[in-house]
């Protein structure tokens, strides 16, 4: 029989040793709304299981406007849309931490967890791409920072090294005139994956008429979750616009690479990106411009 | 909400009304026990090994390491069933139906569909059963899989069964095929019929595997005794079934075979046939210990029973006027990998609606390579209404005539015969229709485009035969006046509270004073599965009678003791009288309570096969809205409108309205078994298997109709098949109206909503 070990660290240096003594064959544990699905389905095997939730760490959550917002990786997704001051500047956040799963998972599921299991529909990983989230890692040889846009590298994988772990998330805080959505499109209307999904964050001038910025990131239309980089800088300096916002949906199809599969076809995925994009622009600016 | 329909006539104290049900508090506080719930001394786990092939010839099996791992009792392969040591000349004419039995329990030759069990194993505990069926070393040669109908039945498709020969028309094929029957039902003359018409349409339509999606999983739990008795335990719509299946694999007599049914978690048919009772008695028989298996979801949609996938071709003909003149259909049902598709079934309900001149209907019963179909409520009637009632709707649209008002003009009624021979009693599919016409839904117009979106209406009726069958009840009067209602019919979804209804009605008793329980098979007479839509009909009966009997032997009792005739005492309302001398009068609770002294207990026993069953019809009507970016469509509004025959508990059968209108949505818009090119079932889990959740449903209003059964007392028809046979095709002529787009194939997915939406405008 196959016997799996458990560790409650309490400091991120034991954790980091832990994890680092099993190299591959160690998991950290937050919400374990994945990892015990991938070990009881028997798509992963583990010899150590390393829990993040003892860590004081890994469960800040705090923002102020000074040091923007920092959640750390076992926090779970009600503790963050319960918090009304986050709650209210990261809007575009909350779609995501409202949606993944039903109540009782984002009881237990964490953003952190979301980022790491890496998967291409990921529902909070285009949203923390577009507000431009920056991942802390520690690890035996130290600690790093990587993009939220440069963490993840394939399906289930990430730039986490053997013996590192994700410490927290961290967001600037949001600018004036700015705003963020998240849409996934599902058959159902509740507890299913992504046929594609895209999350947007604008700035916009203190007209509200023009963008200054944009950020454009996309699920489920390939390997990883997309930066659609060229799709958002196509709207810095120009009018919001029915034009503006199509030439951005269009370029952020060309950013994806969808596959064929049960849950949808390329067709689909790549015209669901230009309708999401779309409507998510329209959302962001809505919320920009303080509607 | 539109008040129910009240056609029968007769005032009832306890049918019709919405009593509290008697198993409430322990599902309520969790005391009930399901099948899993069972633990006994030296209760082994057991694991079974599944094929990950859909097609494939076993070469062999090694179990040795398994049997060596450490925790582990007993392994079995097919080897270890009866069948594999008896001869093809032992078994004769019973060989092949045999063989297709064993080999759906335990492979032998070959495996037919991904997740068909191949070897078991019993061991200490679920996780070294699960480690050790890991070490069983099976060989494959791997053989092309065949999936659907259309590619089962085309020339030089690839075989499941070398030795399987098609039935038609009461003669067998002189070359195997995959078709293992077909049947033909006909009258008049089709092809005048169809000269006759001014309007002809002819469509093909197809639809995919679906599962019933119970909550609970199947389970099985056996103690196969050294002196012979082997007892099981499991949760099964019918007790008897499992132990005449048992009894036919296991080569073992009924007399040594007692099932107890367990608590349900739900079955919608596909908890009749056996699955992990035999595998459990035969590991207990090997390793001397009770054994349990426990299904989980993967297995239970890869390994178990479910519903039909369908091609099908619908052609109906009407004059200007809106009179049919013919209907004609072919329907290929898939069965899975052995035999029995409800392709006769759905051929017999497809214009059971109608009144027609001219019929011909050909049906298909075709095995591929899935999992062996089990009945799912109305077993091939919601495909076949599919169809139908697309091509009605098409029709209807074609002569300008309402949806409601042509299936008035056509509608089957009393004297109506079927196209396979019965004539309808008093039936009530105009009564629906003129509810649905009438209905604040109906008379409501549709909003087509209030907000960007596309919205429709859809209209289709649907057609259940009922059942009656079999059943018995034993009552037992109590000494404090309360009555025991034993019964052979497991409680799927309220029987033991219309059982006591119908029980308390006849005595003229209080309903809490009924004490339903349910039997194993040791303990009560012979009783068909719950299923059918026949248990409150047949088991009510059953209690009905046996309860005139409960009547009489008071009345003899209470003549026993006032030393009168017989024939001067009466049982009214409860009361046993002196017809003449008003000083002799006792409840039923004061003779109860002498009958301990008087003689002893009174009972009654009644065993049934009764005829009378009522037909059900329904109506529903729906309004959708099509995202056209998305190709998502929503329900908006549901109305569901039915002949119930009386309603015993009016809440129940609402129930059975919405829950059957709910899984008939599901089947519509999102639910399909999802195979890869080598034909494995890749969205084994609820996560991807799309059945409806609450968000995705609106309130389900219904209105009963109550035309009653003249072929029971109460007036009492099934109910809980019926609804789920309208949804599909009522949902298809929705999105019809509210896109242009005719959806002949089943999921109405959002994918195939928007190529639809792109091949009509050209892009």
């Amino acid at each position: 029989m196959d016997w799996i070990d458990f560790a409650t660290p309490k400091t991120v240096s034991e954790a980091v040793e832990l994890l680092a003594s099993k190299g591959d064959r160690a998991r950290l544990l937050a919400g374990g709304t994945d990892l015990l699905v991938q070990l009881r389905g028997g798509r992963r095997s583990v010899d150590l299981v390393v829990d993040a939730k003892q860590i004081p760490e890994l469960n800040e959550l705090s923002y102020s406007a000074q040091n923007g917002l920092v959640i750390g990786a076992a926090v779970p997704c009600y503790r963050i849309y319960a918090d009304n001051a986050i709650a209210t500047a990261y809007p575009g956040l909350m779609d995501a931490a409202t949606l993944i799963g039903g109540i009782q998972i984002q009881g237990r599921a964490t953003l952190g967890g979301n980022l790491c299991n890496a998967a291409p529909s990921g529902d909070s990983i285009p949203p923390i791409i577009a507000l431009g989230g920056v991942a802390h890692i520690a690890g035996s040889n130290g600690s790093r920072q990587v993009a939220a846009e440069d963490f993840c590298t394939g399906p289930g994988r990430n730039v986490l090294q053997d013996g590192e772990m994700l410490v927290s998330i961290n967001f600037p805080t949001p600018v004036a005139h700015s705003g963020a959505s998240y849409l996934r499109f599902i058959p159902r209307n509740e507890m299913d994956i992504a046929v594609a999904g895209v999350g947007t964050s604008v700035v916009l001038d203190a007209s509200g008429q023009n963008f200054v910025s944009a950020r454009i990131s996309l699920a489920s239309v390939a390997p990883t979750p997309v930066f659609a980089k060229d799709a958002g800088e196509s709207l810095a300096g120009k009018p919001v616009s029915e034009a503006t916002i199509q030439e951005a949906s269009e370029k952020a199809i060309a950013a994806a690479t969808p596959i064929s599969d049960m849950r949808g076809t390329i067709r689909q995925r790549n015209h669901l990106v230009g309708v999401l994009t779309r409507r998510t622009l329209n959302i962001a600016v809505e919320r920009a411009r303080g509607g | 909400m539109v008040a129910n329909i009240v056609l029968s006539e007769v005032e009832y104290t306890h049918i019709g009304k919405r009593p509290v049900r008697p198993d409430g508090v322990d599902k309520v506080i969790g005391r009930a026990q399901y099948g899993p719930d069972i633990t006994l001394k030296g209760l082994l786990h057991g694991k079974v090994l599944r094929s990950p092939y859909a097609h494939a010839r076993i070469k062999s099996i090694d179990t040795s390491q398994a049997e060596a791992y450490p925790g582990v009792r007993a392994v079995i392969t097919a080897q270890d069933l009866p069948f594999a040591s008896l001869s093809k000349e032992e078994l004769g004419a019973g060989y092949q139906a045999l063989k297709f039995a064993s080999d759906h329990v335990l492979a032998g030759g070959k495996v037919l569909f991904k997740g068909h069990p191949v070897a078991a194993v019993a061991a200490a505990n679920p996780h070294v059963a699960e480690e050790a069926a890991k070490l069983i070393k099976v060989e494959y040669e791997e053989l092309p899989p065949v999936m659907s109908v259309v590619e089962a039945m085309a020339e030089g498709a690839t075989l499941l069964h070398d030795d399987l020969y098609t039935s038609s028309l009461g003669e067998t094929s002189q070359t195997a095929s995959n078709v293992a029957a077909h049947a033909r039902y006909e009258k008049g003359d089709v092809a005048q019929g169809f000269d006759e018409a001014a309007v002809v349409v002819e469509r093909e339509f197809q639809t995919a595997s679906v599962h019933q999606g119970y909550i609970e999983p199947h389970n099985g739990t056996a103690f196969w005794s050294a002196d012979g008795q082997l007892d099981v335990w499991c949760s099964t719509q019918g007790a008897f079934t499992v132990r005449s299946s048992l009894a036919n694999v296991l080569r073992h007599p009924v007399s040594k075979i007692k099932v107890t049914p367990m608590e349900m978690g739900g079955g919608f048919g596909g908890k009749i046939s056996i699955y992990l009772e035999p595998l459990a008695a035969l590991l207990s028989k090997k390793s001397g210990q009770p054994v349990k298996l426990v299904m989980n979801r993967v297995e239970v949609f890869e390994a178990s029973g479910p519903a039909s996938g369908s091609w099908m071709k619908v052609k109906m003909g009407a004059t200007t006027d809106g009179k049919l003149t013919a209907c004609q259909a072919e329907l290929a049902l898939d069965a899975g990998a052995y035999p029995g598709s409800p392709a006769m079934s759905a051929a017999m309900c497809a214009f059971a609606c109608y009144d027609y001149p001219n019929g011909l209907l050909d049906a298909y019963d075709v095995v591929v390579n899935k999992p062996k179909t089990q009945a799912y409520r109305a077993p091939g009637s919601p495909q076949a209404a599919y169809a139908v009632e697309s091509v009605v709707d098409e029709l209807c649209e074609k002569l300008g005539i309402d949806p409601v008002e042509f299936r008035l003009r056509n509608a089957s009624k009393e004297g109506t015969r079927r196209i396979e021979g019965p004539v309808y009693r008093r039936i009530g599919l105009v009564e629906c229709l003129e509810a649905a016409r009438s209905h604040d839904h109906y008379q409501t117009a549709v909003d087509f485009q209030p907000n960007g979106k596309l919205r429709g209406r859809g209209v289709a009726s649907g057609f259940w035969f009922n059942r009656g069958f079999v059943s018995s009840c034993n009552l037992t009067v109590n000494p404090d006046g309360t009555v025991s209602v034993v019964m052979g019919s497991v409680d799927l979804c309220g029987t033991r509270a219309s059982i006591a209804q119908q029980t308390a009605e006849a005595l003229g008793i209080a309903y809490e004073d009924i004490k339903p329980s349910i039997a194993d098979t040791d303990s009560i007479g012979y009783t068909f599965i719950t299923g059918g839509s026949r248990t409150t009909f047949a088991t009510g009966l059953a209690t009905i009678n046996a309860s005139q009997d409960i009547k009489q032997r008071m009345v003899e009792r209470a003549a026993a003791i006032w030393e009168a005739p017989v024939e001067d005492v009466e049982y009214v309302d409860g009361v046993i009288q002196h017809k003449s001398d008003s000083e002799l009068r006792m409840t039923f609770k004061e003779l109860a309570g002498r009958t301990l002294t008087t003689g002893g207990s009174i009972t009654a026993q009644c065993n049934i096969d009764p005829p009378g069953e009522g037909n059900s019809f329904a109506v529903h009507v729906v309004d959708v809205e099509v995202d056209q970016d998305t190709g998502k469509v929503d329900i908006l509004r549901y109305t569901a409108i039915q002949d119930c025959g009386k309603a015993v508990h009016p809440s129940y059968v609402e129930g059975q309205m919405q829950g059957g209108a709910a899984q008939g949505i599901g089947w519509a818009l999102n639910e399909e078994y999802f195979f890869n090119g080598q034909g494995q079932m890749t969205n084994s889990s609820f996560l991807d298997y799309r059945m409806p959740i609450s968000l995705d449903l609106p309130m389900i209003d219904t209105v009963i109709v109550e035309v009653a059964n003249p072929g029971h007392p109460y007036g009492v028809r099934g109910v809980g098949e019926t609804p789920i046979v309208p949804p599909l095709a009522a949902i298809a002529n929705a999105v019809y109206q509210a896109t242009g787009v005719r959806m002949q194939s089943l999921p109405i997915t959002p994918g195939k909503v928007l190529d639809a939406l792109w091949s009509q405008n050209g892009s």
